[in-house]
């Protein structure tokens, strides 16, 4: 029985590994550059913690302990549990048009949220203390604490809930896949907690984050699983139809919800911080017209909102090829979302109301090559892995369907 | 001098005019926050303070004994920067790091005096921002003395103390592989019976008064509760409570 089982599973390794080495010079050129990435950002992490120390590899010091990676970081597991989220409302809430993309965002949510682990992994200075530390010492007040339990059990449950939608085991998957939104959602509003209970940064102190988060995942689930969705398709050679095509067209909607809730939520930011206090007042001015305003006007606002925002009413949900280019400038600028985030709050130095000449200049920040390198890793990390799931899991093409899940339901009650 | 020791009439006249009385019973609570270092003028002093730190919120009573402060007497500052140097060789600080640093301010166009030097350094808050971040303790709370300590080994490099930190009080020590801070010299001499810290004892100007807040007896406390002359901390408004208190005179 065992060895009837094993090879089953070599048979099945075979057929995927087959798949992968017969993908074709473009599907194998990615996958290289995507393997690539990924090993240069791990080397360069490695080398860069263990070996050379961070305070020379990287570009963050004292006043800037936190940047590119933690920005990265953010990026990742923001996506995740949005994508956790996407395929939640089919598969788990029954909304129909959602259920042909549920599969691949689960595994796309696996994913993400391993590359964000990865580029956390390779910025702590004691990765190693943290496995040890966490349960040894735990300290319930802190955020971090949270975030590493919470993360836990969202990985562990989507892992789950993705074996067994495999399975075609819907009830499982769907009690595992609560379960992952429920420690999705608590784990995303906690990492903006992170930043938000800071009482001492006032551009990141209060309850924006934590929501701003939960919103700005569902927008950025929508966009990638787009994304990844045409590339699967691609990558099969496919043409998108059938249920596929009104899935799309859904989750097209949907993007641009949330994307015009996302636009409140900037303008709002910015409008309120006109009227804040020192800290709030020179982030804003350093965004709108400082060292970030190409960042903010061109990368944030109209690549990020303005661009994609038309493309997207544009393509009425069916041109796909132009509904693709706003989800790639969503994602794209949404990495800058992060990283401005993040290192805004932090310019503005914590004795600047005291005018010393010491600190009578904004802090500022540039990534270094090897910070870049291991967040490029992160990418890799994520773009090869989904390649090698689209072969092993042959696109999902016995059962990207509604029928298929009817049937799993039914079998399942049965 | 920008700033002469503010006499009793002068505290009541920028202070908003509050009475002997009500003065009296806001210093009882424990402590006379009474200004802002902003711009270096005194602020609203303490009749805003009361709305800042509700009654009760600082305890009448200190929680720690000893209630390890330092009163830090801005104006006496001569700026020699001994008390860095001292730090720096007590405690085994690197070049690239810091426990404590001296400040300069320069108002060019100020009457006499044009340049004022502030010493800043780890406020041992009592409700330290630090403290609640830090996901596996490595930083904490002494519960004897109140000194927010670190537990190296425990350290595992999330940075997320430095920017919770409200005074810039924290770095990353590479040859310790933690967070390195201002321990009040506990580990280099108060826990080997020296009764003073590292830069109090090598400053010439007698600027860093350190000592038990917790003791009416001591220097200390007396700077701290008296009524002639302003007491101030940093950054009030993050509530973290701070336990260095700055004064002039």
């Amino acid at each position: 029985m065992e060895d009837r089982k094993r090879s089953v599973f070599i048979s099945v390794l075979k057929d995927a590994l087959n798949r992968v080495f017969s993908g074709g010079p473009f599907y194998l050129s990615f996958l290289s550059l995507f393997g690539i990435l990924f090993i240069a950002g791990v080397t360069s992490g490695i080398y860069s913690i263990f070996i050379a120390g961070s305070r020379h590899a990287y570009g963050t010091y004292r006043e800037i302990p936190l940047a590119l990676l933690i920005a990265t970081y953010i990026f990742f597991v923001v996506t995740s549990t949005g994508l956790c989220l996407v395929s939640s409302i089919g598969h788990i809430f029954g909304v129909q048009d959602f259920m042909p993309i549920a599969k691949r965002a689960i595994l796309l949510s696996v994913i993400t949220i391993m590359s964000g682990f990865l580029v956390i992994g390779l910025e702590l200075e004691n990765p190693f203390r943290m496995a040890i530390y966490l349960f040894a010492s735990p300290n319930f007040s802190s955020n971090i604490w949270w975030m590493g339990v919470l993360y836990s059990f969202e990985v562990v449950f989507l892992i789950v809930e993705f074996i067994f939608i495999m399975r075609n085991n819907h009830k499982v998957s769907e009690a595992a896949g609560l379960l992952g939104i429920f420690f999705g959602v608590a784990a995303i509003s906690n990492l903006g907690g992170v930043f938000a209970m800071l009482q001492g940064r006032e551009y990141w102190y209060g309850p924006y984050l934590p929501i701003f988060f939960i919103a700005s995942a569902l927008m950025m689930g929508c966009a990638v699983i787009i994304f990844f969705t045409v590339i699967a398709y691609w990558i099969k050679g496919d043409t998108i139809d059938g249920p596929m095509t009104s899935s799309l067209k859904i989750v097209g909607k949907l993007t641009i919800l949330m994307l015009a809730v996302i636009m409140f939520f900037t303008i709002w930011r910015m409008v309120a911080m006109t009227v804040g206090g020192t800290e709030k007042l020179l982030v804003l001015d350093a965004l709108v017209k400082g060292p970030y305003a190409f960042n903010f006007w061109v990368l944030e606002v109209t690549l990020g909102m303005i661009v994609p925002f038309v493309l997207l009413l544009w393509s009425k949900g069916r041109r796909i090829g132009i509904m693709f280019i706003a989800v790639a400038l969503m994602i794209f600028s949404t990495f800058f979302v992060r990283l401005d985030m993040v290192v805004a709050g932090e310019i503005v130095p914590q004795y600047w109301e005291m005018g010393v000449k010491e600190f009578s200049q904004l802090h500022t920040y540039a990534p270094t090559w090897k910070e870049i390198l291991v967040a490029l890793g992160g990418v890799g990390f994520c773009g090869a892995a989904f390649m090698l799931g689209e072969k092993l899991f042959n696109g999902f093409r016995e059962a990207p369907g509604v029928e298929e899940a009817k049937i799993g339901k039914a079998d399942s009650e049965l | 001098m920008i700033f002469k020791p503010l006499d009793k009439d002068k505290i009541f006249e920028k202070s908003g005019n509050i009475s002997e009385l009500d003065r009296r019973e806001f210093l009882k609570i424990g402590l006379a926050v009474t200004g802002i270092f902003a711009g270096g003028s005194i602020v609203s002093a303490v009749s805003a303070a009361e709305k800042l730190f509700p009654r009760g919120t600082y305890a009448e009573k200190y929680p720690y004994k000893p209630h390890y402060s330092m009163v830090i007497r801005v104006d006496q500052c001569i700026g020699c920067r001994r008390c860095e140097k001292g730090c720096v060789a007590t405690n085994a600080v690197p070049d690239y790091g810091w426990r404590t640093k001296v400040l300069e301010r320069e108002v060019p166009q100020a009457i006499g005096q044009k340049r004022e030097f502030i010493p800043v350094q780890c406020n041992q808050c009592n409700n330290p921002p630090c403290v609640r971040a830090c996901p596996v303790k490595a930083t904490y709370k002494d519960k004897a003395n109140g000194i927010v300590m670190m537990d190296n080994k425990k350290c595992i490099g999330c940075k997320i103390c430095m920017a919770a930190c409200p005074y810039n009080a924290r770095y990353f020590n590479e040859e310790k592989s933690a967070i390195d801070k201002c321990d009040f010299c506990f580990e280099s001499r108060l826990s080997r019976g020296e009764k003073n810290t590292a830069c109090s004892v090598t400053c010439p100007a007698d600027v860093r008064v350190f000592g038990d807040l917790s003791n009416p007896k001591d220097r200390v406390y007396q700077l701290i509760h008296q009524l002639q002359k302003p007491v101030w901390v940093l950054k009030q408004e993050t509530f973290a409570k701070p336990n260095i208190f700055y004064m002039k005179g």
